[in-house]
């Protein structure tokens, strides 16, 4: 189907046949799949597969739908939080393959294919908290909580990627993360006892 | 935010006109909640069967940059950091670390600018937005706003921090698009005001940005001194991307300057360059170049503070990359 083998781009025809016969991504439902995009209802609701705390969820999704949204309102998994809604806070923050990233700003259509983890995912056996949650609770770095999901989220890829070395580089790794409580030198001391006892 | 169609594809369409390549979405998926995108379709590139937009690579022509490497991921490899630290700088003092994650080099070139008139479209007069409209920053609230390269029709900022180191070394893009393949200077990607403020970047529809060239010769005497309200996770109130060549006695063979913060587009101050060249770089002299770069500088009502610190950047950057031990 291919009309342009050699370089990257193809016709719109063959770019839709393509998609209905690959379904390796989810594009539409079947039925609206047509010669022309102007078939696909952009309100349709579209498949989405998504590994989260390493399970799998299928669902159907508006295109707009989030990544927070998602996580929230159709999985259930709450603890992550809405903030500003613009990826400006950091309240929204959860792991993809392991990096912090803005559920907020991720649309769940192009979160597919990679492993989501959310603060509910952190717990151990036996319903054991994290050891950077239970810094947190240690150092009493936080007060609302509001925050907190995704300042701990941030904080685990701190420790992993090797950022804790140091006040200043917490500090700058962390800056994604507002509190307007201001528990900001109590969540630095927590990531910073987290990592130590993790070294020693 | 609008009803789109998403596609995600292995091979790229015929782009329409009403749609909207998607990155790292740090930019388009905010201003599509703000309204102020409504894209048809969304392409998310993510898929795309271009391993060579993921990987920085040494070619004979320089290091290149895939389109859709992350900014944390560039401001991570030695290839950059050892022979570009400008560019390397100018990666980690941008944004948070989950910015950094998710949003691309190519979309970081293509960022739109924070102007708060431009991002609210209950503002009704906005010449980016609505051609034609008017600019409502013009007498607005416009600290940080552009003075230099702006005009009546538009005095926002470009944000970006990466866009000033690579116009000051002087790399390409490279590009793909229904018109094939083509290598643009990145100096000549973004239009100058008087071209209409809504027609931002000289990319033809359908047409994105695949790799980014840096210059082959290494500037490892460069850095990116960036001056905001805080300390992180903060847009340039003034910033400066610098890079120096200096021969056996200490004098400038080479000098590469340009602005952020305060310029409508990615703005290289290059007759402030050629102030320096052949000269020892002394406070004076720094001082001077300073002067020559801001001399057309035209301030706002709230924004007059921008030329002095401004040029107060630059200096404290010039001084600094001649002190460097390399």
């Amino acid at each position: 189907m291919r009309q342009k083998k050699d370089g990257p781009f193809l016709n719109r025809r063959a770019l839709l046949a393509g998609t209905a016969a690959g379904a390796a991504f989810p594009l539409a439902r079947g039925s609206a799949i047509g010669e022309e995009n102007a078939a696909i209802d952009p309100r349709s609701k579209f498949p989405v597969m998504l590994n989260v705390n390493s399970q799998t969820f299928h669902l159907n999704v508006d295109s707009r739908t989030t990544l927070l949204d998602v996580l929230r309102e159709h999985i259930g998994l709450t603890g992550t939080k809405k903030g500003c809604d613009h990826g400006q806070c950091g309240a929204c923050t959860v792991h993809a393959n392991g990096k912090t990233v803005l559920s907020c700003l991720t649309l769940a259509l192009a979160a597919q294919g990679k492993d989501i983890k959310t603060i509910e995912g952190l717990v151990g056996a036996n319903d054991r908290l994290h050891p950077v949650q239970e810094a947190f609770i240690r150092h009493d770095a936080f007060q609302c909580g509001y925050c907190t999901p995704g300042q701990i989220m941030s904080a685990v890829a701190c420790i992993d990627t090797g950022a804790a070395d140091e006040r200043a580089s917490i500090r700058e790794f962390m800056s994604g993360n507002l509190c307007r409580c201001a528990a900001y030198p109590n969540i630095v001391d927590a990531i910073a006892d987290a990592r130590q006892r993790r070294e020693s | 935010m609008q009803p789109f169609v998403y596609l995600r594809q292995s091979q790229l369409a015929d782009v329409s006109a009403d749609a909207k390549f998607l990155a790292g979405g740090t930019t388009l998926i905010d201003l599509m909640k703000l309204k102020v995108e409504i894209p048809k379709e969304v392409i998310d590139l993510s898929a795309l069967d271009r391993p060579d937009m993921h990987e920085i690579t040494q070619t004979d022509q320089g290091v290149r940059i895939g389109a859709l490497v992350t900014m944390a991921d560039a401001a991570e490899h030695q290839l950059i950091a050892v022979n570009y630290a400008v560019i390397t700088q100018s990666l980690k003092l941008a944004a948070s670390q989950q910015i950094r994650n998710m949003a691309t080099m190519a979309g970081n070139l293509l960022q739109r600018t924070r102007c708060p008139y431009f991002r609210d479209i209950s503002y009704t007069s906005c010449n980016k937005r609505v051609p034609g409209s008017g600019c409502s920053a013009l007498h607005g609230i416009n600290r940080m706003h552009a003075v230099l390269g702006a005009s009546d029709d538009c005095v926002a900022t470009y944000p970006g921090d990466f866009a000033q180191a690579l116009i000051a070394l002087g790399g390409d893009v490279e590009t793909t698009g229904p018109d094939g393949k083509r290598k643009i200077p990145f100096g000549e990607l973004h239009r100058p005001v008087s071209d209409g403020p809504h027609r931002e970047t000289n990319l033809r529809r359908g047409e994105m940005i695949t790799g980014i060239i840096l210059p082959p010769e290494d500037y490892r005497r460069s850095l990116y001194l960036k001056v905001r309200d805080r300390e992180s996770y903060e847009f340039a109130t003034a910033s400066a991307a610098v890079a120096l060549k200096l021969d056996d006695k200490g004098t400038v063979a080479d000098a590469r300057i340009a602005l952020g913060g305060v310029a409508y587009r990615p703005w290289r101050a290059s007759e402030a360059e050629k102030s320096l060249i052949n000269a020892e770089l002394s406070e004076a002299k720094a001082a001077a170049a300073a002067e020559i770069a801001f001399r057309e500088a035209r301030p706002l009502s709230h924004n007059g503070f921008k030329i002095a610190l401004g040029k107060q950047t630059l200096i404290e950057a010039l001084l600094r990359a001649k002190s460097l031990e390399v």
